[in-house]
């Protein structure tokens, strides 16, 4: 009977059970310690598995994202997050504010020039393993400010993605079938190997010595980290 | 509270004559744009023309500021206005040669200069003479060239540094007489709403000085709308400046100017379908400043913050039903929006009419949450404290300058749409704080929803045969050559202004955003500076910016 439905009348004697153990566990054997697991192994209530199978599984369960509002896309995530689409329940949904405390950066919006070099040390900080989910066109390929001045065509430039989620903004819905779809990769064991990108933080004094690095010498000290910006090479 | 009555007795009205014997032989020649008429001036003569139209003529408010460049000249324009009645304005124009850019600078008259000759500087590569910080405000300080002049080349490779995250705690920044530190805030932090980074010096906990650096979202709003045609391009990028679901709000912004310059009318049944899902837009804006307050000031991320979601579910489900997106509505077109009510019209109404009776009780439960809350109100009461005279220098517009008891709404101030028509308040608080700022916003929402309750009810009665959404509009428009317009509405975070020139063709030849949280958010240092550096996040939470906004 579901608590929803008072009771609407009484069975039985009303007078109170004295004894705990029959009230409890009825008649026949104590079945208590009879979990599913045994019903499906038999007697053993062992199962045995790959170490790293468990890791996985374990990790796509329990994936702790980090707070990361970029732009426009991150209203609908935090959507996602909020109530009515509710992530948590995916266990994927409890944003993290510091990046050593994250496995999973959902990436919400434009990537700027500016924010460039600080989006790839927010990366660098996560742990391993990591994973990036890429959300809405901007990260994909710059969006709609793909012709801008200063802006990056796509989050892939600077770090590795592992989903990308189509949208602009993706509704929330998509969102999660992104992050669900990211657990069972992560589950089987797939993620994207880690390359080097176009744009990567180096020390100043390691660019090639090209007229705007002379130009900029007096301003950078050589051991400074810098990325370089290229519109026209990337894709 | 104030009702409009005894705002329009104030009104001194300033004609064309008396602006011309006020400037007398500084005016070398008039520049007239559609919205106010145009004084140009010498480089040299900035501050002084801009003191005396501000002390003389009543101009206090300056709105805006465009820099362009046309092929023999640059040229700044002030925008100036009056707080007791925006529809006075004039403009001042200053040209400059190509060859030598430099112009007096305007910061002394009118603080909130500072940033808007930055933002010159940077993106068109005006110098303004006399100005106290000349760098550049929205790209890297080691950017190449000025992106908005002519013959930028944007193919060319720039160098971005890293060095001021290097170490958040900078030793040298020690000094040894005072001992403050230095601590960066953002570009990633969980109190900034998005990419904000502010530079902070401390004394123990109090915050001695702070600089916004902006510019982490600078995605080139007004290239891109330089490159989109006035009818169809152009209009889906005013939903990502705010993006806060203030989508109609600001492509209402857009819809104001080009129809001004392209002299569209726009049918009255189109009218009340903008005003009343610009409403619930504001609704929906308020709603998510109120739950991330809520969150700055508490950490209240498991109700307040939750319930505030909850309701702008409701508010994004009707503007989804009306415009067919949840965010980016798109709805808007020149002369009209893109379709009547969703059918069933009954459905619809019934449906938005249980969200506003829903609305009330939802309201006196966050009072009860947040307003009545000792937490809340010890937090917020006395701090933050932005007096009306500093926020009318700084360009405070929107709730911000309504917390300081400035009365100012474009809505009932310049009309447009079909406000003059409706019944509603500008809501005023005197507080000048952090309290006062949450409450004119709690309180909106209320007068807002009184204009969607009314817009139902004309939009239910509304003749059968009469319901015409979009007048009839060339299918490329090309306004005249050199015609200019400034024109600004009230958006969520306060005045969002937009100027065009039309160049003849079917783009426009400058288009140039000013965007309320660009200059609220520079009022923040007058805020927080003297103050505990838990204040200052609660001042920057109650100014409630939007980054795609401050850095377009
Ligand atoms: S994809 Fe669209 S919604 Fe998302 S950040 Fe980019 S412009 Fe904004």
């Amino acid at each position: 009977m579901s608590s929803n439905n008072p009771r609407q009348s009484i069975h039985d004697s009303t007078a109170p059970s004295t004894d705990t153990r029959d009230s409890r566990i009825g008649e026949g054997p104590d079945d208590r310690f009879n979990s599913k697991l045994r019903e499906a192994f038999g007697a053993s209530p062992f199962i045995l598995t790959k170490f790293d199978k468990f890791m996985n599984w374990v990790r796509g369960n329990s994936m702790f994202m980090l707070q990361f509002g970029i732009a426009c896309c991150s209203i609908e995530m935090i959507h996602t997050y909020a109530i009515k689409h509710d992530l948590d329940r995916f266990g994927a949904g409890v944003p993290r504010a510091s990046p050593r405390q994250a496995d999973v950066m959902i990436v919400p919006g434009t990537i700027v020039s500016k924010f460039g070099p600080r989006m790839k040390r927010v990366y660098d900080q996560m742990p391993e393993p990591k994973f990036v989910v890429g959300m809405g066109s901007c990260t994909i390929s710059g969006g709609p400010f793909q012709e801008g001045y200063n802006v990056v065509k796509g989050a892939e430039e600077i770090i590795p993605i592992d989903i990308h989620v189509p949208g602009c903004p993706p509704r929330p819905e998509a969102l999660i079938y992104g992050v669900a779809k990211l657990q069972e990769r992560i589950r089987n064991g797939e993620s994207s190997p880690v390359v080097v990108k176009p744009y990567e933080l180096e020390q100043f004094g390691d660019l090639p010595k090209d007229e705007l690095v002379q130009k900029l010498a007096s301003e950078i000290d050589e051991d400074d980290l810098v990325m370089r910006y290229n519109w026209a090479d990337s894709p | 509270m104030s009702t409009g009555l005894e705002k329009r007795a104030t009104r001194v009205e300033v004609s064309e004559d008396d602006l011309e014997a006020l400037l007398g032989d500084r005016a070398l020649g008039r520049d007239d744009h559609l919205n106010a008429p145009g004084f140009v001036i010498r480089p040299d003569d900035v501050q002084d023309v801009l003191t005396d139209l501000r002390d003389e003529a009543g101009f206090d408010h300056l709105s805006c500021l465009t820099a362009q460049e046309y092929s023999d000249r640059y040229e700044s324009i002030y925008h100036l206005k009056k707080y007791a009645d925006p529809t006075q304005e004039v403009s001042v124009v200053v040209p400059t040669t190509t060859d030598d850019p430099v112009s007096q600078s305007a910061e002394p008259v009118f603080r909130t200069a500072d940033w808007h000759e930055r933002e010159a500087f940077d993106l068109v590569g005006i110098d303004y003479e006399g100005h106290p910080d000349p760098r550049r405000i929205l790209l890297p300080e080691t950017w190449q060239g000025h992106p908005l002049s002519k013959g930028y080349d944007q193919e060319k490779p720039q160098i971005v540094t890293l060095s001021e995250h290097a170490n958040p705690i900078q030793p040298d920044h020690h000094d040894e007489e005072s001992d403050t530190m230095f601590l960066n805030i953002g570009p990633h932090h969980p109190a900034t709403h998005g990419v904000l980074h502010v530079k902070t010096v401390l004394d123990g906990e109090t915050v001695v000085d702070i600089d916004p650096d902006i510019g982490y979202l600078h995605r080139c709003e007004e290239q891109m709308c330089q490159q989109g045609t006035y009818r169809h391009q152009i209009m889906p990028y005013p939903d990502r400046w705010d993006y806060v679901s203030a989508g109609l709000l600001n492509e209402w912004a857009y819809a104001r100017a080009a129809e001004d310059l392209a002299n569209i009318e726009v049918p009255e049944y189109a009218q009340i379908i903008r005003t009343m899902g610009a409403e619930l837009c504001r609704i929906a804006s308020h709603m998510l400043a109120l739950g991330t307050f809520a969150l700055d000031v508490y950490g209240d991320f498991t109700a307040v913050f939750q319930y505030a979601f909850r309701d702008r579910e409701v508010v994004q489900d009707i503007l989804e039903d009306l415009t067919g997106q949840r965010l980016m509505f798109n709805y808007f077109r020149l002369g009209g929006v893109a379709w009547d009510l969703p059918e069933p019209r009954d459905e619809f109404i019934a449906k938005t009419r249980d969200f506003l009776d829903e609305l009330p009780a939802k309201v006196d439960e966050y009072n009860d949450m947040i307003t009545s809350n000792e937490i809340f109100q010890v937090r917020c009461h006395n701090t933050g404290i932005l007096e009306p005279e500093v926020a009318k220098q700084y360009g405070c517009t929107g709730p911000v300058a309504r917390g300081s008891g400035i009365d100012y709404d474009l809505r009932r101030d310049d009309p447009y749409g079909y406000y003059e028509n409706l019944e509603w308040d500008v809501v005023t608080q005197d507080g000048c704080d952090n309290y006062a700022r949450v409450l004119v916003r709690m309180q909106e929402v209320e007068e807002s929803a009184k204009i969607i309750e009314q817009c139902l009810d004309l939009l239910e009665d509304w003749p059968e045969d009469d319901r015409e959404v979009q007048a009839n509009v060339p299918r490329t428009l090309k306004p005249d050559a050199d015609t200019e317009v400034y024109r600004a509405v009230e958006a969520a975070k306060g005045e969002l202004g937009i100027y065009i020139r039309s160049d003849g063709t079917d783009k426009p030849g400058r288009f140039k955003i000013r965007s309320p949280c660009f200059s609220n958010l520079q009022a923040l240092e007058v805020m927080s500076e003297g103050e505990y550096i838990p204040d200052l996040v609660a001042s920057l939470g109650s100014l409630d910016i939007v980054l795609g906004e401050v850095d377009r």
